[in-house]
């Protein structure tokens, strides 16, 4: 088979293939978009290096999202994510390649060993980048949180490669799918010590996530006093899971008895603020207000155009909630569904 | 065991406000804080003083006014305090905190090093990686639960959809998350200690450190522009059908990156 677009596999990109239980994780698919924007422009390739026990399905898939190039280490060392083998073969990996540029996902496994190989590789290492651009100076910038999330700052590394970078999972896009993409799986020896992990996996639990605080949620839709029947609740009970986030309440709604008290938001309740905060039904009375406003971002919707809540919000839509939610439902599912369409 | 616990003092982020004015950060009468993830991982080690006998260090690098942290943690019931304070340690990222540290950790006799798993301002989580690369420990970090074997600890290890138990060999190092435990408060009697023990500080000059591995200079990152991402916009209010209004919801949350 022939290379991709550019021949050169050293001082490429290349973008760690975190796999669990043999399924590569989505943020590759995001990470070989952004890659695969980079490598044009520096006009190099795009490489992913999968390590795991055993892979076999689906690797060319991330040929057509965008790869030039796909590095497979097998080892049983690597059955379980474990930090000194899952090193050991990235630094293999690097070492051959030379690459420019080195791209993980900021999962707890991407978070973990981005850093030790770093530190292996004595280069410069940017966590959770929101942002990656190609410079004029032909570095990468890398635009990341700080302090709290309350200031943004952009890293560069000059002078030493690669260039590291962790990237949130659902920050960049993952391009169009294109099953007429050449590329190549190339294979990867690594000659892995059989003490090379001092770390034993001795039990593996997959859980559902419990229901946290809602202080400690991402995501919360609250209803209020336009929401006050059990339907109403089921309806946006469904939203919240479908936004994959939790449900808060009003006062309203908490002193009707529709809701447990250690989901109300406001002053007598608590104050949240997460990354999405959804006014379903809810005015906005000052003490309501005092528990919300600092969330990250505020959608509300409500009938009453005057209602204060939407000079609190970032996008309010007037109209009745209980007919807007089957749609909302409705649109939610289509472009997770659009999302997942590999 | 000789556990030691490294710290970082830092400001309150919760705390931080905007001026709605400037859009810079207010930093003044912001409190400074241990680090909550750090915290945890000192209330960890006090646990295992507790169960099976422990002296516990703990060390941070910091301007002066980082003593502040150490006698915290003394007043909790931490053994021994080091503070690492020099000019020149000033301005570095994750690779320089992490081998200066390093640098200092070599010195002393330790079995554990726990450290938190990221810092409220920074919330990098590499530190403690790097520093169990630079003196070649095996990690385990996201630690949730840390437990006491014969040989060795085992350590409930979280990652996104559950978690694993690692059993990990000492010397050895582990970043703790502050879901594992609810810190203690200071005891009265301790507080009266804390302030009575010396914290030891070193300065570059008590390192085996090559000053281009340090600070600023031993800093492989640069920051190349910091900036706020502004005061809230005006929201926008729109009268819509409801199929539009749910389109126009999705489309941003799809902008924000939550769909």
């Amino acid at each position: 088979m022939n290379g991709g677009k550019f021949m050169n596999k050293e001082h490429g990109v290349v973008v760690f293939g975190e796999q669990r239980n043999g399924k590569i994780q989505s943020v590759v698919y995001e990470l070989l978009g952004k890659g695969r924007e980079l490598a044009d422009i520096l006009e190099t390739s795009l490489s992913c290096v999968v390590l795991a026990e055993n892979i076999d399905n689906n690797l060319e898939e991330l040929i057509f999202y965008g790869a030039d190039y796909i590095y497979v280490i097998k080892s049983e060392e690597l059955k379980y994510y474990q930090t000194e083998s899952y090193t050991q073969g990235m630094y293999n990996a690097i070492k051959k390649l030379n690459p420019e540029i080195c791209l993980f996902g900021a999962t707890s496994i991407g978070r973990d060993l981005a850093p030790r190989l770093s530190a292996r590789l004595k280069t410069g290492l940017t966590a959770d980048c929101t942002c990656l651009e190609i410079g004029e100076d032909k570095g990468l910038w890398m635009t990341r949180p700080a302090f709290g999330g309350n200031l943004m700052a952009t890293i560069i590394c000059p002078d030493h490669r690669p260039q590291m970078a962790t990237v949130r999972p659902s920050v960049m896009q993952k391009n169009e799918i294109d099953k007429s993409r050449k590329g190549e799986v190339i294979n990867l020896k690594v000659d892995f010590d059989s003490r090379v992990n001092r770390t034993q996996v001795i039990e593996v639990v997959n859980e559902e996530k419990n229901k946290k605080p809602i202080e400690e949620a991402k995501i919360l839709v609250a209803g209020g006093r336009g929401m006050t029947n059990k339907e109403d609740l089921k309806l946006l009970e469904e939203l919240a899971d479908s936004l994959e986030g939790q449900m808060a309440a009003s006062r309203a709604v908490v002193d009707a008895g529709l809701m447990p008290h250690d989901v109300q938001v406001g002053q007598t309740g608590k104050t949240v603020r997460p990354d999405l905060y959804l006014a379903v039904g809810i005015s906005g009375a000052i003490q309501h207000i005092a528990g919300m406003e600092d969330s990250e971002y505020i959608i509300s919707i409500n009938k009453d155009e005057e209602a204060p809540i939407f000079d609190n919000s970032d996008l309010g839509l007037v109209g009745d909630a209980k007919k807007v939610i089957p749609h909302l439902l409705f649109h939610i599912n289509k472009a997770r569904e659009e999302k997942k369409a590999l | 065991m000789k556990i030691i616990v490294c710290i970082k003092q830092v400001p309150d982020t919760s705390e931080v406000k905007l001026d709605p004015k400037t859009g810079t950060l207010i930093r003044e009468g912001v409190p400074s804080i241990i680090n909550p993830d750090d915290k945890s991982g000192l209330e960890a080690a006090l646990k295992l003083k507790e169960e099976i006998g422990a002296e516990i260090t703990v060390l941070t690098m910091g301007p002066p006014q980082a003593k502040a942290a150490i006698r915290e943690a003394l007043a909790m019931g931490a053994d021994n305090g080091i503070l690492l304070s020099d000019r020149k340690f000033a301005g570095a990222d994750t690779l320089a905190t992490s081998t200066t540290l390093s640098k200092a950790l070599e010195k002393m006799e330790f079995d554990l090093i726990i450290t938190g798993r990221q810092a409220i301002d920074g919330d990098t989580a590499q530190v403690g990686p790097q520093i169990a690369e630079h003196l070649d420990l095996p990690q385990v970090a996201y630690a949730i639960g840390i437990n006491k074997t014969s040989n060795g600890l085992i350590v409930k290890r979280q990652f996104e959809d559950g978690y694993q138990m690692v059993k990990v060999e000492t010397p050895c190092l582990i970043t703790a998350l502050s879901e594992m435990n609810q810190p203690r408060y200071m005891s009265v009697g301790k507080v009266v200690d804390a302030f009575n023990k010396e914290i030891k500080i070193w300065s570059m000059d008590d390192l085996e450190l090559e000053i281009e591995r340090a600070g600023l200079k031993g800093s492989p990152t640069k920051v190349k522009k910091s900036f706020t991402k502004g005061a809230k916009a005006a929201g926008k209010q729109f009268v819509l059908s409801p199929e539009e209004s749910a389109i126009c919801i999705v489309e941003k949350l799809k902008e924000r990156f939550i769909l």
